[in-house]
């Protein structure tokens, strides 16, 4: 795979050109829509987005553009109502990453 | 009119501000008032060789207020709340105190208890933490009589203080069973919830490589779900699972119990909003925070608080002359990660610059991001320094509050 691959594209029924970063993370929230959402969900190997999904996702995204920075899985866990455990089963490996990446924000910085 | 500034926290941050605030401030124009719950202040960095037998719990132990200069109250007492519309702090003793400015350096305290099955079977027998004075000489008990099997060193999850110690634990553990020439008998796991060693890509990096000279296996994106004590394993929300004899690992960190108690002043983890460059925090113009109570996104370790300790100090001396605030902070942070066999290294960096290789703080300093005997003895002498120099508020020549970036190599992108 050369980075040229890497540097994926999406393209909307809309016609517009989402950039994305190496690893799949929108590079512009105000690009992102719904249809995008699902887009990169299945290319995750999600099969459809639930109203669990769509709750994590939201806030997420809602946060992230109030405060400037996405929520660790730990503060996810505590604030947006669906407990760690639950997390995991909707977005398996790593819920914050995941659920990020579907909602068209940035990679979340993590810890220093 | 004289006026009262309340510093909740005696530790790194809190004696620091205190003290430089005390230079700055005649005992005329403001009143200084140190709250902590006990007299102990210890040298954080020093947990880190209690369990190899390198340093006594007693030996980085001193009273609090001994590191106070004259003409600063010290208040032994556990806050309760803080009241910002009134400008008031209640403590656990039923006093409450008003202020003019608050500065919070409460710290962190360790929550074992938010993951599952951490504090229950085996809990100080094979599940330790260093991170406490009391865990530290458990464990330290414990390394004395293993005899070989698997050791596992594992954070549950950022954000921790110092996030080098657990990866410095594994080296010295490695460091440790070679002296004792049975090695060959112990496997060593450091299990992490990161995408790779450290949380920087150039450290991460090479820290990664040092793990494997060192024999050291590395498994990343680890988030722990519970520890099983009795069955001797540590269980991954993915379903992963790790075995170990011996489990070393730092449990999740929350603030201190009072910002939660306090409408408006923390979030949900307790950690205290802060800007970024002038330590005033979100909460009130006349409530300041440093150290891991803040909820910056920067290392919690003293480094860090030492530097914001300078652009805080003239911060609240310009809060009380009316001045606008210094937008100061960059981010600084650096540390020494002792590395066994008598070396060390040294990452220096800030909010945009990620630890990069070079010299500190000029080309001719220490050496950056390898592993070297200078910095191994920089470390060893930084207690002095601590308690002589940082504590005091005395200025380290050369060592400013802003990141240096001369003496850094950039990466060839």
């Amino acid at each position: 795979v050369t980075k040229e691959d890497e540097m994926t594209t999406l393209l909307t029924a809309d016609a517009v050109v989402v950039e994305r970063d190496a690893e799949g993370f929108v590079l512009r929230p105000e690009q992102w829509n719904e249809t995008i959402a699902e887009g990169i969900a299945r290319e995750n190997g999600g099969s459809g987005l639930t109203d669990r999904h769509w709750l994590v996702v939201r806030f997420m995204r809602e946060r992230y553009l109030t405060t400037g920075s996405a929520p660790s899985i730990r503060s996810l866990g505590k604030e947006s109502g669906v407990p760690i455990k639950e997390l995991y089963q909707l977005f398996p490996k790593g819920p914050a990453k995941l659920a990020a990446k579907i909602g068209g924000i940035p990679k979340p910085r993590g810890c220093i | 009119m004289k006026k009262r500034i309340v510093i909740l926290g005696g530790g790194t941050g809190g004696t620091m501000a205190a003290n430089r605030l005390r230079r700055r401030l005649d005992v005329d124009e403001a009143e200084i008032v140190v709250i902590d719950r006990d007299d102990a202040h210890v040298y954080q960095p020093g947990l880190l060789f209690v369990p190899f037998g390198l340093s006594r719990v007693e030996d980085i132990v001193r009273p609090r207020w001994e590191q106070l200069r004259d003409d600063i109250v010290f208040h032994e007492a556990e806050a309760e709340a803080v009241w910002l519309e009134r400008n008031e702090v209640l403590l656990s003793d039923g006093a409450v105190l008003p202020y003019d400015v608050l500065i919070i350096a409460t710290g962190v305290r360790l929550v074992p208890q938010e993951t599952e099955g951490l504090t229950a079977e085996g809990w100080n027998e094979r599940v330790f933490t260093f991170y406490t004075p009391d865990g530290a000489e458990q464990l330290q008990r414990a390394l004395d009589w293993f005899d070989g099997g698997r050791i596992v060193v594992n954070l549950i999850d950022m954000p921790i203080k110092c996030p080098i110690a657990p990866l410095e634990f594994a080296f010295l553990a490695d460091w440790y069973f070679r002296e004792r020439r049975i090695r060959e008998r112990v496997e060593l796991l450091f299990a992490t919830p990161l995408d790779g060693a450290f949380t920087k890509p150039v450290a991460s990096e090479r820290l990664a490589g040092l793990l494997e000279a060192k024999g050291i296996d590395l498994v990343t994106e680890f988030n722990v779900g519970e520890v099983d004590g009795g069955g001797r394993k540590l269980i991954a929300y993915d379903g992963r699972e790790l075995d170990f004899d011996l489990l070393v690992t730092v449990p999740l960190h929350s603030g201190a119990p009072y910002v939660e108690r306090s409408p408006g002043l923390g979030d949900a983890l307790g950690f205290v909003p802060t800007d970024l460059q002038t330590l005033q925090t979100n909460a009130a113009s006349n409530v300041f925070a440093l150290g891991d109570a803040t909820d910056l996104p920067t290392s919690k370790a003293g480094s860090v608080t030492h530097f914001e300790g300078e652009i805080l100090t003239e911060n609240v001396v310009r809060l009380l002359t009316g001045d606008e605030l210094e937008r100061g902070y960059d981010g600084h942070a650096n540390c020494f990660i002792e590395t066994g066999f008598d070396k060390a290294l040294l990452i220096d960096f800030n909010y945009d610059t990620e630890p990069l290789p070079g010299h500190f703080p000029g080309t001719l300093g220490l050496p950056l991001l390898r592993e070297s005997r200078l910095n191994h003895i920089g470390k060893l002498m930084f207690q002095w320094v601590y308690w002589h120099a940082l504590l005091p508020g005395r200025e380290i020549p050369g060592i400013g509050p802003s990141m240096p970036l001369s003496g850094k190599q950039r990466a060839n992108v």
